[in-house]
């Protein structure tokens, strides 16, 4: 049973309970928001997972499964569902727990959640019929003047004003924690990468809100069309941003899982946050880099924007890739995995889901992520690689192979621990991480030397048969093509199997309540 | 604990391999701060970004006066054009199709605009594998010297539409 006393904080009588793992306050409202969250994020997830395998398999030139008219419709379902309805659900959800149990405070609004979580809730939905109906296909950067059906402008705004409403309610829980004190002094790391997360996210929404909301008039024939190039630029100020949102998430997530599955505490607090504190700084003007090849905007602009405030917020990713490692190295040491070099590595508990995820969300997003994302953001490299496959080789690598890895992760213990279930099929689970990661690398790799070759993203032929001009690409290209094909296969196996485990345990797993989670 | 509050003097400069590796890291953020403004001088192949407005009427026009001027045969049901070297030079992008087909020297420079009729498209050049992004009511002008002769591929890689995997276009270099 759960304990009746109540937990530190400003909780009132049987609105909270205590962790039975880590003896953290658990709020029972904000419990339930990170529930409904997470749920959404998973059925999201898998609504992009059916999509990603339908595209693996229509992008390798062997297989070449869908037809035309659905590849493009499966690309816009699969980004919007993958990068907007899975990883916001699931940062929201980040949000409720941060806000509460690390500041030991209560949810400040139900009512503003249960706003936010509806409003959400249907702009996915409407966005995902609009986009099955055949009526919506134009990517997910929407680029005026392509135009989709209004509703899907409409989704997409209910989505970002519920997510909005969500951040706010984050804002109100800091207020009212400072304000009954439940904590003292600074509030801990992993809050502070979820408050950087949420300032970025204001900014964010903020260009949204300006991009898409004339696009939605527009459609409804109330404006004319927008410009095309401000549309760009406002598009990719909530494009861009958004990225940033989901890196403070991951990493924040990789502070929390360091924690849970070897104990690591952060070796300098001033060095982490102060890295949080760049990514806030540094990285609206970063997206300047997805204009590189634009018109209109000149030369000085592009380097300025590109050099400076970029780099500046790869050093923040540069500090966390060393804060973090080190943090599990001294925590290892500490219990004696201490042979060598790397003993503390090869000693990490590599069969913790949680562990490997997380680990290989680090160097999968440090290596093949942050090296491809530094190089692609230059002026020069860019004119070979825009608009290629290697920009989903990239960001496969970011914020596939980085944050949605790290995001299962932490959701080995989020079920657990706020579900109050186990999972099953134990082995499965220790296998997960490993199957996804391998493949997403694969997926990623093939995607960026098939790129390197000319081949294009969001193109349904690499043949070109039927144009009025057509040669075909290198033999090279078709075999990364391949590559990235097995890749997907692979990656999807991986993450159905992590849907179908997550599915089973929050509805049928063994409950724990009143008990230490199982440890992993 | 990252999931705790910090101890109270947590306030405190970094030390020992984190501040080395912090001093590296800055380092290096600041070589590649200064190898942008260097490439950009130093380098051959640049996105200026230099562009003007237009509309998608007024650039048809300036096209098809720069076809009849220039034409010198068809290819593919698509006019060929072979303009004066150092000439202004005009590509228009339209669902979905690169028009006209472009002939031209070797060694000579051109100026060439391009825009798009519609929606935005992707310049992709190949197999050079050059990319712009082509929007409406932009004029995006690109200086070119093609060093090479050749048949060149341009295809579309900005999602256009149900057919962009069909927009292609022509550009020669003769030598
Ligand atoms: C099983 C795992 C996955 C596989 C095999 C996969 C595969 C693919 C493929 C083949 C494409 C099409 C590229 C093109 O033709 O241009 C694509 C696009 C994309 N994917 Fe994934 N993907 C996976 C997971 C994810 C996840 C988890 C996310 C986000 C969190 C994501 C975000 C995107 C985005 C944003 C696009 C670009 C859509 C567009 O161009 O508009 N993918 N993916
Ligand atoms: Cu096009
Ligand atoms: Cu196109």
């Amino acid at each position: 049973m759960t304990s009746l006393a109540l937990p530190v904080g400003n909780f009132r009588t049987g609105e909270a309970r205590t962790c039975d793992t880590t003896g953290l306050p658990v709020c029972l409202h904000a419990q339930r928001f990170i529930k409904l969250n997470a749920v959404c994020a998973v059925v999201a997830l898998l609504v992009g997972a059916i999509g990603a395998i339908l595209l693996g398999l229509t992008r390798w030139p062997a297989v070449h499964l869908l037809p035309a008219d659905w590849y493009y419709r499966v690309l816009t379902l699969h980004g919007i569902n993958m990068l907007i309805f899975w990883i916001i659900f699931l940062e929201i959800a980040i949000l409720y727990f941060a806000g509460t149990t690390l500041l030991k405070t209560r949810l400040a609004s139900t009512k503003l959640a249960w706003t936010s979580f509806l409003l959400m809730a249907v702009g996915a939905v409407l966005t995902n019929i609009t986009i099955l109906q055949g009526t919506a296909d134009v990517m997910m950067t929407s680029y005026a003047p392509l135009q989709a059906h209004s509703n899907f402008y409409l989704g997409m705004i209910l989505f970002a004003v519920g997510a909005l409403l969500g951040v706010g309610n984050f804002f109100a829980c800091v207020w009212i924690a400072r304000r009954d004190k439940t904590y003292q002094g600074s509030m801990p790391l992993v809050a502070f990468g979820a408050l950087a997360a949420a300032i970025i996210a204001v900014v964010a929404i903020l260009h949204g809100a300006i991009a898409l909301v004339p696009t939605w008039l527009w459609s409804l024939g109330l404006m004319d069309a927008p410009d095309a190039g401000w549309y760009r630029l406002l598009w990719w100020g909530i494009g861009h941003q958004s990225q940033q949102i989901n890196v403070c998430a991951m990493v924040s997530t990789w502070y929390l899982l360091a924690t849970l599955t070897v104990g690591a505490k952060p070796l300098n607090q001033l060095v982490c946050r102060s890295a949080f504190v760049l990514y806030v700084l540094f990285i609206n003007i970063a997206s300047a880099h997805h204009l590189l090849v634009d018109p209109g905007v000149s030369a000085g602009w592009k380097i300025w924007n590109t050099s400076y405030a970029m780099y500046l917020a790869v050093l923040a990713s540069m500090i966390h890739g060393f804060t973090v490692p080190a943090a599990v190295e001294v925590a290892q040491r500490k219990k004696g995995h201490d042979r060598g070099l790397f003993g503390w590595l090869v000693k990490a508990p590599w069969a913790n889901p949680g562990f490997s995820a997380f680990f290989l969300s680090l160097i999968i997003f440090g290596f093949i992520g942050g090296i491809t994302g530094v190089t692609l953001g230059t002026q020069q490299i860019n004119i070979i690689a825009h608009n290629t496959l290697r920009i989903p080789g990239h960001f496969h690598a970011t914020v596939v192979g980085g944050t949605s890895l790290a995001f299962m992760g932490l959701c080995y213990y989020v079920v657990p621990l706020i579900f109050r279930r186990e999972y099953a099929a134990r082995a499965l689970c220790r296998l997960q991480p490993y199957l996804f990661g391998i493949g997403i690398v694969l997926v990623s790799i093939g995607m960026s030397f098939a790129g390197s070759y000319g081949v294009p993203r969001r193109h349904w032929d690499v043949e070109f048969s039927g144009a009025p001009f057509a040669k075909g690409f290198d033999s090279g290209a078709h075999v990364m093509l391949g590559l990235m094909g097995i890749g997907a296969v692979l990656a999807f196996v991986g993450l159905l199997t992590f849907i179908l485990l997550t599915v089973h345990a929050v509805f049928l797993g063994k409950r724990n309540e009143g008990r230490a989670m199982t440890a992993w | 604990m990252s999931i705790h509050q910090p101890p109270d003097d947590w306030f405190q400069a970094p030390h020992g391999p984190e501040r080395v590796w912090i001093g590296l890291a800055l380092a290096w953020c600041l070589i590649l701060f200064l190898m942008m403004p260097y490439w950009h001088f130093r380098g051959k192949q640049n996105s200026t970004g230099e562009a003007y407005r237009t509309t998608p009427a007024e650039f048809a026009e300036r096209v098809n006066r720069f076809i009849d001027a220039n034409k010198v045969g068809e290819e593919n049901g698509v006019p060929l054009v072979e303009p004066a070297p150092g000439s202004d030079i005009y590509l228009a992008a339209q669902m979905w199709r690169w028009y006209p087909a472009l002939k031209l020297k070797k060694d000579q420079t051109y100026r060439l605009h391009v825009s798009s009729l519609d929606v935005q498209h992707g310049f992709s050049l190949q197999p050079m594998n050059m990319n712009f992004q082509i929007l409406p009511g932009y004029d995006h002008v690109l200086t070119v010297t093609p060093t090479q002769s050749g048949d060149y591929l341009i295809i579309c890689n900005e999602f256009c539409g149900i057919n962009h995997h069909l927009m292609t276009g022509r550009i020669r270099v003769e030598g």
